[in-house]
């Protein structure tokens, strides 16, 4: 065993494989790092939350420990009206720091600044984000300038204006509440995204699916969830194609009562045992009088319940018609 | 017994006992991973089968057959030939037979539970990643840790001068396959967000495929053909080039499957003249097989894991010159996303890598039970069923992409691509439905032959005798 090829091999695979890691991993990181946060990511972040997938906060993905959005007509503090509405993102005592609040320098330039300085962020920022986990925050996204060009931020409302989760909460009221991150977490947890892309492709058909992102559009985000499997129409700007919750409403709970070809899967186990009356539902009965109505027998499909407002399926309508 | 070689001495442990148990435990997850291919197409060709429980909806099933046959099926197979090829190419035995065993105890405790995890709907939410990543760290240190000491021991303690290419392969995949999934990974043990996030999921997943399932799988046929044919490699020298070929080519592209998001645009130029260059040595590898078959053509007729393995090698042809060209700009914008990809991915795991290691399987088990196959007609109902029903599934999941990639660019009502899509998935079903069944069959065609099969001659192969049933 004079010749050790062995030794020169061993090294050279190390090398090679080295030199393709430095290519694909370390100098693409210098350009994604780069990106600046959109306006659509820093909605995407605020309403998703940390992780919409596996995490410590909730893992078995029953989507509890989740921000909440809510739309708001009234200043929760001093009751000031206003117009249009502002969004906010509930942040209650325990439910983790979204990932930029977090580490702010993955905002970008510009967005960064304008977060820890207007925003306020930095309170809650990087070591000390215990402290708005405990006691719980309300972000807001507010309009700056930076260089001359406007830019979006994120606003710690809790320190800017006062407002605290639970008055915030109380004062949008359930009509006005949106659980965009559990709903996306049942996206993720329903395989939703084996056949709904959420990636207009950059080439032809963003004609029909809406505009592809850009590059700034994603920071935060976790999982992305792209998918690469379509077989269902894209999602990611469905909310402007559609917008109607009781399409929405029928369409998971039987998709052919819509779309008589759908190949979709029926979503009605996301109702839950109870409707919005409290009344037990009666899936036997449901499908046996659907399948009489599928058969010509009925001339109307039976009624689809309507969701109890903590269902999963509530969740889910709020992520999808969230999709502008 | 098992338990007993699991808390004995190494020494007391027969050599091949891990090469056993992990060659019945792939079958075994072959059967179920093709099971719920089958299950889930026919939810896609009927959607209202099986309708209205959350376990068995679509979105919870489809990626535990995925990482079933992955994992389960297809990296065990691989561990199962290591377990005897390295060994026997080295002229010496496993380095240690008991951490072989404890390897395959872990890696079916280890891949259940991640399973069953994931079927109740625990996931990170990233494709081929999906386990959440304390159940990736199980797999990494539990399982490809373990195996990797054990192929480079084996490797190192070899009693031949230099070292056969197929340990090339060996020892450098179980040690790559490890770093990609540890840097793979890093998304969810680092929340990596937004693109990154993204683009190392598809990092992982390529290199999954690049740098574990087809290189290993090529490195079998490197083994396995010789030895059936008894004819030299034809040229270790190109079977080198196919090895760093594979390393600096294969290992780069992985952006090439997320080309229209709005990753670098130098990445993915750089992506696709890579993703073409992996043509090198996918050439290289058929060119290099089909001349060691000079003058032993007969024995892919004859032969069945000959049969097997020259299958698995031409299907490496259409499985290249797809993955060469359809990662460019030019052919992605039209198939990205649609069942061509589907059936791509088929070919490759169904395809070449599936049957160059069911012939593996044969040969190993035969030679480590030291038993000729009981029935070689049910083999050669295995080989037709698997292959009929692939080709079915590969070619109806084309034409339904080729469908879906013209819908998309001509901008139809996606509901009539649907519509027109509904006769393949049908067909896909069924092509499913065979591979299920062929493999049913072969599952019992070995535990038939580790009971009663005819017992080989001390010094013989099985491919030596003739086949009595």
């Amino acid at each position: 065993m004079a010749f050790k090829e062995y030794r020169l091999g061993s090294a050279m695979v190390g090398g090679s494989l080295g030199l393709s890691m430095i290519i694909t991993i370390f100098l693409p990181s210098f350009d994604l790092r780069s990106a600046v946060s959109t306006k659509v990511a820093l909605e995407k972040q605020l309403s998703a939350g940390f992780d919409v997938g596996f995490g410590y906060a909730d893992p078995l993905l029953l989507g509890i420990n989740r921000p909440i959005t809510v739309v708001l007509e009234a200043d929760p503090k001093t009751g000031a009206k206003f117009d249009p509405p502002v969004t906010a993102y509930v942040y209650q005592s325990g439910v983790p720091m979204p990932p930029n609040v977090r580490h702010p320098n993955d905002l970008g330039k510009g967005v960064q600044d304008l977060s820890e300085g207007l925003g306020q962020i930095g309170g809650v920022s990087g070591s000390n984000h215990s402290v708005g986990q405990k006691e719980g925050v309300v972000f807001t996204i507010g309009l700056g300038e930076f260089d001359g060009e406007e830019v979006s931020y994120i606003e710690n409302a809790t320190a800017t204006r006062g407002w605290v989760p639970e008055a915030t909460l109380a004062a949008a009221g359930d009509k006005n509440t949106f659980k965009i991150s559990q709903g996306k977490t049942e996206f993720v947890v329903q395989g939703c995204w084996w056949c709904h892309t959420l990636l207009p492709e950059q080439t032809q058909d963003w004609q029909v699916f809406g505009a592809p992102p850009y590059l700034g559009d994603f920071n935060g985000e976790n999982p992305t969830a792209f998918g690469s499997d379509r077989k269902a129409p894209d999602l990611l700007h469905v909310g402007t194609r559609n917008s109607s919750r009781e399409w929405m409403l029928l369409h998971f709970f039987n998709p052919r009562l819509v779309q008589v070809n759908s190949i979709m899967p029926r979503f009605d186990y996301l109702w839950g045992e109870k409707d919005a009356q409290g009344n037990v539902i009666d899936y036997d009965k449901w499908r046996a009088e659907y399948l009489e109505y599928a058969s010509g027998k009925r001339v109307y499909p039976p009624e689809v319940p309507d969701y109890a407002p903590d269902s999963e399926i509530r969740a889910l309508i709020d992520w999808v018609l969230s999709l502008k | 017994m098992l338990l007993k070689y699991l808390t004995g001495k190494n020494e007391d442990i027969p050599a091949g006992s891990s090469a056993i148990f992990f060659g019945f435990s792939s079958i075994f997850w072959f059967v179920v991973g093709t099971g719920l291919g089958s299950f889930n197409a026919a939810k896609l060709a009927f959607p209202d089968f099986v309708t209205g429980t959350e376990l068995f909806a679509f979105g919870h099933m489809r990626q535990v057959h995925v990482l079933a046959v992955i994992v389960g099926w297809i990296s065990m197979a691989f561990a199962m030939t290591m377990m005897y090829m390295t060994p026997a190419l080295g002229n010496t035995k496993l380095w240690s037979e008991k951490l072989g065993l404890w390897t395959g105890m872990m890696w079916n405790i280890g891949l259940s539970t991640a399973l069953l995890s994931l079927w109740i709907g625990i996931t990170s939410g990233r494709e081929y990643s999906d386990f959440a990543w304390p159940l990736d760290l199980v797999i990494l240190l539990g399982v490809i840790t373990p195996l990797c000491v054990n192929v480079i021991m084996t490797i190192a303690h070899r009693r031949t001068q230099g070292i056969y290419i197929t340990n090339w392969f060996f020892g450098s995949c179980t040690f790559m396959v490890g770093i990609v999934l540890l840097v793979g990974n890093s998304p969810e043990y680092f929340h990596l967000t937004g693109l990154s996030e993204a683009y190392l999921t598809w990092w992982n997943a390529h290199n999954l495929l690049g740098l574990w399932i087809t290189p290993v799988a090529a490195a079998i046929a490197y083994y396995t053909i010789p030895k059936l044919t008894g004819n030299p490699l034809y040229s270790h020298r190109i079977g080198h080039m196919h090895f760093w070929s594979i390393i600096v080519f294969y290992s780069t592209p992985a952006s090439h499957h997320i080309m229209s998001s709005p990753i670098p645009e130098w990445l993915k130029s750089f992506a696709s003249v890579e993703g073409v260059l992996i043509l090198i040595p996918a050439v290289a590898f058929v060119a290099n097989i089909l001349l060691t078959m000079k003058g032993k053509w007969t024995l892919f007729v004859e032969n069945i894991e000959t049969k097997f393995s020259m299958t698995g090698v031409l299907l490496a042809i259409p499985l290249n010159m797809q993955g060469g060209f359809q990662q460019t700009r030019s052919i992605n914008w039209y198939i990205h996303g649609t069942g061509w990809i589907v059936a791509h991915a088929h070919l490759a795991l169904l395809g070449m890598s599936t049957f160059l290691e069911i012939a593996a399987v044969y040969f190993g088990l035969q030679q480590m039970l030291k038993r000729k196959v009981y029935s070689l007609a049910l083999a050669n109902i295995h080989y037709w069923f698997v292959l009929i029903g692939f080709c079915i599934y590969w070619i109806s999941m084309t034409i339904a992409g080729l469908i879906q990639g013209a819908g998309k660019i001509y901008e139809v009502p996606y509901i009539d691509v649907v519509i027109a899509e509904h006769p393949y998935m049908i067909a896909r079903w069924v092509g499913g439905t065979m591979v299920f069944t062929g493999n049913l069959v072969w599952l019992f065609n070995m535990w038939m032959t580790a009971r009663a099969g005819t017992v080989l001659p001390e010094g013989r192969y099985a491919h030596e005798l003739a086949y009595e049933r």
